[in-house]
Formats: C-alpha cells, structure tokens, sequence
C-alpha cells in the first residue's frame, strides 16, 4: 500500500538510470545503513564481530568477486580459496616486509596481486568452457595452496606453519591484531566492503558489464558485435581476483587474525562461496549479500536453536546443522533456481499491488 | 521499388570468395558487390551459402581464397571486432539476443565499441564516464522510438514474442551507427503483419539513415517489393546478379528454385 511509484516521474535519463530509482526504495537503503552504521557498533562485542558481522560481510565481499565471474560473465570458477590464499599471503608479506605502509593501501595491493594471478588462471577461458574450465580453475585453488604451504618464504619461515597478522592502525585506530576492538573491526570492514559493493554495481551497469553479460548469454554474438572475448573474459578475471583478494586479505588480516593455508583456504571455501552466489542470486550484487548473509547465518541461527533451544548435544546439533544446510540449499534452488534476489524482486512487485491484486 | 534511385561507388566487393570446411564447399568462387545506399538481397535454396557468405564479410569465417574490399581497403579477410568498428552491424538467423538482460541494455551493447571510458571511470560512475552513458543512452532512446518499443525497454529479452525479439536484434544493430547493415532472415518465422512492420523498419533505415542493407531472406515476394538488386547463389555458386525482374526471369533461378534434373554428369 506505500510501495507505489505512481507519482514519480523520471524527466531525464539521468534519474531513471540511478541506482535506485524509486523513492521508497531510497529510504529503505538509507535506514539499513544507518542501523548499520549507527545503531550496530554499540551492539557489536567479540562473539557478534567475529562469529557474525564479520564473517557476513567478508563473505559478501568474496561473493561478489566471485558473482561478477561467474554470475555476470559466466565464467564457472572453483578457485576461489586459492585467490584469497593469495590476497592474504600477500598481506601477510607486504605487512612484515613494509612496516609502515597504511594497512588500506596493503589491501589494495593485495587485491592486485591476486588480480594478476587470477588473469593467469583465467587465460585457460578462452579456450575452455562450463564445466571443464571449472576443472581448470580446480587446479588454480590445489597449486595456489600448495605453493603457500610448501614455500617456506610465504610463511616468513614460521616454524609452526601459520601465518599471523601484526597490529596495523588506520587513522590512529586499532584495526587488526588481538587487541583490535570489535565495532572498530565491524566499521571497518562495513565501510570497506560498502564502497566496493558500490564500484562493482556501477561496474555492472555500465559498458564493462554489458560485456560480460553478452559473453555470458551468447559468446558468439557478443564477438560479432565487437566485443572482444579476451578482453572482457580476462577484465572479468581480474576484477574479480581483485575483489576476491581484497576478501583473503580482510579475512585472514582483520577476522581471523592467523592462519594456516590447507585449513582456512582449501576447497570448502570455494564452494561455499560458489553455493553463496547460487543461492543468494547469479547475476546479482544484491544476492551476493543475501546469500552470504544466508549461508554464514543459518548455521549460527540453527545452533542456537538446536543447542540452547532443545538441549541436544553439540556434537549432534553440529551434524544436523550440516545435514540441514544442504537440504535448504537444495529447497531454495528447487522453489527459486535465481536465488534470493529474484524472491526479493518478486516480494516488491507483489507489494506494489498490495492489497488489492488486480 | 521505383525505378531511378541512384547509388554510390560499391561499399563493398568480394572477389573470388572460396570457402570450406574440411572436403564440404560452402562457396566456390563467389564475386559481388554492394552499392553504397542500396537494398541488396542475397537469395538461394537452403544451404546455398547465403549465411557463410554474411560471416564471411563479418569476418566470423575466413575464406580459403578470396578478398574483400570494404571501403576501399582490400583484404583477405575481416575480423570481427574490425568489422564492428568499422560499421559493419548484422542480425542473425536464430535470434542472438542476449537473454538475461533487458531490451534497454542490449541495444546498448550496440553502443560498446563507441564507449571510450575504461574500468576505472566506470566503477566511479562520475563526470565523464556518467556523461558519456547517458549520451549513448540518449541515442539508444532514438532507435527504441524509431522501431516503437518504448513500452518493452525494461523487459528481459527472454520474456518477449519472437516478432519482438527480431526487432529488439534489429535494434541492437542499428544502434551500432552501421554503414552496412546485414541482416539474415529478418521475417523468417514471422506473421503477415509482422513481416510488413519489418519491410517498413529496414526501407526505412535505409530511406532515412542512408544505410546499405544486405539481406537474407526467403519470402520472394518480400525480396523482389524492397531490394534494388539480387544476387542468387546455388551450391556455394553465383548462378545470377540483378535486379529483381531480371533474376526473376533467368532461366537458372527458376531451375535452382523448381529443381530440374540436369543430366550433365
């Protein structure tokens, strides 16, 4: 009954081209930042950084690196551990090696080196497609790990196998390091992860994006139109592995704090990442969050409710917590195949019409 | 069509096109040329080589033998990308529209090999790079009022009627600025009414943009009322080259068209 954009006229290209286009849905934006800006970090303690905020928006952030590939250009990839292996060993070097160098600048280099790693691995696209470049990008995530767990340089010689971060300050406040304070962290990471999930949408609706999008659709035709294949699969590559990379190192530097390459970046990570932008929405920056927000939070939601709720055991609460996961994902993919977005889409056009139908 | 319409040097000749693949021919010798401003069909029975012969000039096939002269440069063969930049814009037999995205933002993938900006300016959606989408989205507004899609701008491709897909294809083509406009089949498929929208939309490109059009088409009555001149090809060969009544008459169309046993081997 208030969600109607009658009454809203666009008289330019200009407004009917912007992010978001009607009015209440501009309200609704403004509200959800701030209570993320504002009214969160006064709740934030270390349980709900680390077990909750944090990983939900480190995720999101690998989730859209991973759905402007594989979402927007169709390119399948497995290799997502591996990329951000990459993008926290870069970190993790770059910190130790060049102390006094501003920890947002570490960051974005590490996003570029992983983005340089990631048009490697890409090069093998424009040969292969679907699944077999998934077999591919495999290869990407083992060698990656493996390279980081046998190298002796890339752990600095740690004698215990993990790499740790070092205190890093960002404009006199405490960021990473045990000593590092929760709503500092969350904030951080919130504004972070907030202006790149901005850059990756204009990204999307701009020329770059079409480009991918008629890769994705049909390969053929988007060549004879004159987009360039090589270019916009490796730009998608890249971008890509920058934004991954950017998650591996806010992820190992900010959220864990250390970490030891087979465990916290093997294959598992790929594919929960991969089930996030299945589930949250391909094609879809939005569902990037969504299925992040989904796939962090469930399990932590379920526990509860499983543990403290009906007094099972962990151990037994933790199998099911497992087993139910994948009936969810199987559920959400049979009664909504496009994801979270797409029912959120559906929900605002029933709410237009709201309540009377017809 | 009226008779004296007068056109310009040829915007394009092939020369001697010899194409196959493996031991199969698909053309054998083929010589022609499209006159700057005209309609000009290319006909034949199916599998004639009328669809290689288009991605031979788009350069998505590279002949074996052969060159094209386009605007005045004479090669051995194209390259796609080439070809787009330098105003060659074409439609497809099965529609290749790009079916996730919406009418709007197909046509504007028309636009990208116009769009200078790169990643960066893009990701900021400031100043220049905000400006120049908008300019193309404004000449994007110009060919959706022209072929009278207004209302389906916002719909995903994948959700439109066949006859509405050809003319979003045909959108997309235009709004690359071409200079030669290929089209394969544009009214294949389609209804009476349909087919005469299409014949209206492609004389008028042709009438008020002064693009050169070749088209593919099957309904000989649609080619012999809107092009100016035909070629025929028969089993990858040129068997004829003129204007509509002259080929309608050539003893050779008619046989290649009515199948006539030749006892020459």
């Amino acid at each position: 009954m208030f969600y109607r954009e009658a009454g809203q006229f666009k008289t330019d290209y200009a407004s009917d081209q912007a992010l978001f286009p009607i009015a209440q849905d501009r309200w609704f934006v403004l509200a959800v930042l701030f209570v993320a800006v504002a009214v969160v970090p006064f709740f934030v303690d270390d349980y709900w950084a680390n077990a909750i905020t944090l990983p939900f928006l480190i995720y999101a952030l690998a989730a859209i690196g991973l759905n402007l590939l594989t979402g927007y250009c169709g390119q399948v990839s497995l290799g997502t551990g591996g990329f951000m292996a990459v993008g926290a060993f870069s970190t993790f070097k770059l910190t130790t090696a060049f102390p006094e160098l501003n920890f947002i600048v570490v960051i974005l280099l590490s996003g570029a080196i992983t983005a340089g790693v990631g048009v490697l691995f890409g090069i093998p696209s424009l040969r292969i497609k679907g699944f077999y470049l998934a077999v591919a990008t495999l290869a990407a995530q083992f060698f990656l790990v493996w390279l980081f767990n046998k190298v002796d340089w890339f752990l600095n010689y740690s004698p215990t196998g993990q790499i740790s971060m070092p205190p890093r300050e960002i404009f006199g406040i405490l960021i990473t390091g045990p000593r590092a304070a929760p709503e500092a962290k969350y904030l951080f990471c919130l504004i972070f992860i907030g202006i790149f999930a901005l850059l990756a949408k204009n990204l999307v609706r701009g020329r770059v994006g079409r480009s991918w999008m008629a890769i994705r659709d049909m390969d053929i035709a988007a060549e004879l139109i004159g987009i360039r294949p090589l270019e916009a699969k490796l730009t998608a590559f890249a971008v890509s592995s920058f934004y991954v990379g950017m998650a591996g190192s806010l992820y190992f530097g900010v959220w864990l704090g250390a970490a030891e390459p087979i465990e916290a970046f093997g294959i598992e990570q790929s594919f929960l990442v991969l089930f996030m932008i299945i589930v949250g929405g391909l094609g879809s920056i939005l569902g990037s969050f969504l299925g992040a927000a989904f796939i962090t939070l469930m399990p932590i939601l379920m526990k509860n409710f499983m543990v403290d709720g009906l007094q099972l055991a962990v151990v037994t609460a933790k199998h099911i917590e497992i087993t139910m996961l994948g009936v969810l994902i199987i559920f959400f993919l049979i009664v909504e195949p496009h994801g979270f977005a797409r029912l959120w889409q559906i929900a605002k056009e029933k709410l237009r019409l709201w309540p009377f139908p017809h | 069509m009226e008779g004296d319409r007068k056109f310009g040097d040829p915007i394009l000749e092939v020369q001697d096109i010899n194409l196959s693949f493996g031991g199969v021919t698909a053309l054998e010798g083929v010589s022609f040329d499209i006159l700057n401003g005209e309609v000009r069909a290319i006909i034949g029975p199916n599998g004639a080589g009328k669809s290689s012969m288009l991605n031979v000039i788009n350069g998505f096939y590279h002949p074996q033998q052969g060159q094209i002269t386009y605007k005045g440069k004479t090669r051995r063969q194209m390259r796609p990308h080439h070809a787009a930049s330098s105003g060659i814009a074409r439609t497809f037999q099965n529609i290749a529209l790009f079916k996730g995205m919406s009418t709007l933002d197909n046509i504007m993938t028309g636009r990208n090999t116009k769009m200078r900006k790169n990643l960066l300016w893009q990701a900021l959606y400031l100043g220049p790079a905000k400006r120049e989408e908008l300019e193309h989205r404004d000449f994007v507004e110009h060919v959706i009022d022209f072929l009278e899609i207004q209302a389906i701008r916002k719909t995903p491709v994948g959700k439109l009627p066949y006859g509405m897909q050809k003319r979003v294809e045909l959108g997309r083509a235009l709004a690359a600025e071409p200079e030669l406009l290929l089209l394969d089949e544009p009214m294949a498929g389609m209804n009476l009414e349909e087919k005469e929208d299409m014949c209206r939309f492609v004389l008028d490109v042709n009438d008020q943009f002064g693009t050169t059009i070749a088209l593919i088409e099957h309904d000989m009555g649609v080619v012999m009322d809107i092009s100016d001149r035909v070629v025929v090809l028969d089993y990858g060969k040129k068997i004829a080259d003129g204007t509509p009544e002259e080929v309608r008459a050539d003893q050779r169309v008619i046989e290649a068209y009515l199948g006539v046993t030749r006892d020459d081997n």
